[in-house]
């Protein structure tokens, strides 16, 4: 009975096998587009640029701006990351301040496809394949890096480093950079919780089940300022894994993405996005560094 | 008195050597057509033109190696789990499903509580009430609220005892009036009846089905794993998205299946002495 029903078994597995096996694969066609973005970057004249409106630079983002990545709802001050990245770039490309124009485009409209009303777009945008189809991407002005967030009064509201986290029992959701951190990176002495998602990972820590939750820094800026009654940022960890990547968006085939990489890349040599990230994400307001 | 032991006959002996043959030759052709299949089956699969894919993806023995001890110290936790969650799921089945066989006016309540709480618990979906004990019960922030395993065990232990008490039921009706008449006219009282006649026939009648549900438990504790603990699925499916390869789900799977092997040889076994036992007439 009992021999019979293991050989019926294996008859099984082995036809799941075959059905399996035999769909011939399917080559996977490569996407063909995204290839061709930095192919002009030749002549990039200061100030003069095939742009939006002759003589100005327009510049996209979303209404309302938040905190860090602004600074008061103004985009135009130049203060907070993402606003002093912007006008970092339009000065490499021959724009001062005065010809800078901002306009406001919602985060959905900037990616879908079709003709932009901006020269480029900055708002948190992710560099992803999928988006590569519908729009182009400057090369990345900001790595992704994670954050440890809980709520205020938990034992780690006050930690400061890396080892006064050792004795936290903390959460990430499954599968992410997040739950990589914490397990290369913070290596505490308890095991980790790993949820589903990054709310009931939030759950967990509003009921007290984790002293806190690894989240990137831009969840965690969003968490501890709207989502949680009273969050609190521990700080950002050194980067681990393979980043997300936030990239300024331009229309498909844009005339200045060239031109635009070309100057974010200046800035990354030079160590201007460094400093502006330590002075915007890092500094008050934003996520201190553990280390 | 040596003389006088059996001697089989010349058609005895005939017989017995026909049917020694037959037998070798049954097992020959078995062997046979068994390699003959396999070795099909084995050019099938490894001839398939996506065969090297699957390979790369379902079996890679590197990544499989890699994440065997985090998926064991899932498992762990899995067999933990099961064994508690068993137990004080047969339990309360029991429990529940001796109340509803209550009789008399004055436990109306009592067999309409358990009635209500056998259509209520096998109707509602496991993982509701998991992310209900585990994440709304804490988030009710009462004091001494036990912590995400405790809770979550509650949640199988609560659903999966509706079931058992149904298959108990099943169990205890199953067991003709006539033996309840008999024993109460022997003087026993109710209780006395079920303790020693009745529930002693029904639960020896269910005990496949309710090894079968146990079976079904096993897979489900992984559940938990929802309000954060890792358990062996969860810790493949960690290796799974770090390596974008589905080894450590197989690894997990297979792992799994061979747990269950023994209590479905057991289930198989119990199911047949049961059988050779009725039909016996004992």
């Amino acid at each position: 009975m009992l021999s019979r029903n293991a050989i019926a078994a294996q008859a099984c597995a082995a036809v799941l096998l075959i059905t399996t096996a035999g769909c011939a694969p399917a080559d996977d066609t490569k996407p063909s587009a995204g290839a061709s973005a930095s192919a002009s970057g030749s002549a990039c004249p200061a100030g003069a640029l095939d742009t939006f409106t002759a003589g100005k630079l327009t510049i996209g983002t979303d209404n309302p701006a938040y905190e860090p990545w602004f600074s008061g709802n103004k985009p135009s001050n130049g203060k907070g990351f993402e606003s002093a990245v912007a006008h970092e770039v339009a000065a490499r490309l021959g724009y001062p301040a005065q010809n800078v124009v901002w306009t406001e485009v919602t985060f959905n409209n900037a990616i879908a496809p079709g003709p932009k009303t901006f020269d480029f777009d900055i708002n948190q945008f992710s560099i992803t394949p999928e988006r590569r189809k519908a729009v182009d991407f400057s090369s990345p002005y900001y790595l992704v890096r994670q954050a440890v967030i809980t709520t205020a009064g938990s034992k780690i509201a006050g930690a400061k480093t890396i080892a006064d986290l050792k004795s936290a029992k903390l959460g990430a959701q499954v599968g992410t950079t997040s739950y990589q951190a914490i397990t290369e990176v913070l290596k505490p002495d308890t095991k980790p919780l790993v949820y589903n998602n990054n709310d009931d990972a939030k759950a967990a820590l509003e009921n007290g089940q984790v002293d806190g939750i690894v989240v990137d820094l831009p969840t965690a800026f969003y968490m501890t300022g709207a989502e949680l009654k009273d969050g609190v940022i521990v700080g950002q960890l050194p980067q681990v894994g393979v980043p997300e990547q936030f990239g300024l968006v331009l229309d498909l085939g844009s005339p200045l993405t060239g031109c635009v990489t070309q100057a974010v890349d200046q800035l990354r040599q030079d160590g201007t996005l460094a400093v502006l990230e330590k002075q915007w994400l890092a500094g008050t307001g934003g996520a201190p560094e553990l280390s | 008195m040596s003389a006088t032991l059996h001697e089989p006959s010349e058609i005895q002996r005939g017989r017995i050597a026909y049917r020694r043959r037959r037998t070798i030759r049954s097992v020959l052709f078995a062997a046979l057509s068994t390699a003959v299949v396999g070795t099909l089956l084995v050019v099938a699969v490894t001839g398939a033109p996506g065969w090297d894919r699957v390979k790369q993806s379902f079996f890679d023995p590197e990544v499989a190696r890699r994440y065997l001890p985090a998926i064991l110290e899932g498992l762990w936790l899995n067999i933990k789990l099961l064994v508690v969650c068993a137990f004080l799921a047969l339990a309360l089945g029991l429990l529940i499903a001796t109340l509803r066989t209550l009789r008399g006016p004055v436990f109306f309540p009592v067999r309409a509580l358990a009635t209500g709480y056998t259509y209520t618990f096998r109707g509602l979906p496991l993982i509701i009430v998991i992310y209900l004990a585990a994440f709304g019960v804490p988030g009710l922030r009462l004091q001494g609220t036990p912590g995400v395993l405790v809770l979550g065990g509650a949640a199988l232990i609560i659903t999966y005892g509706a079931y058992l008490a149904e298959v108990f039921r099943a169990g205890i009706e199953s067991v003709h009036p006539s033996q309840l008449a008999a024993a109460r006219s022997l003087g026993l009282t109710y209780r006395q009846t079920m303790r020693h006649v009745v529930l002693p026939q029904a639960i020896r009648r269910v005990a496949p089905p309710l090894l079968n549900d146990t079976v079904a438990l096993q897979k489900d504790v992984g559940l938990v794993s929802l309000a954060g603990p890792i358990d062996a699925v969860r810790a493949a499916q960690i290796g799974v998205a770090h390596e974008a390869n589905f080894t450590p789900y197989i690894v997990a799977g297979v792992l799994f299946v061979l747990l269950a092997l023994p209590l479905i040889a057991v289930t198989d076994w119990v199911t047949l002495r049961a059988a050779r036992r009725q039909s016996a007439g004992v």
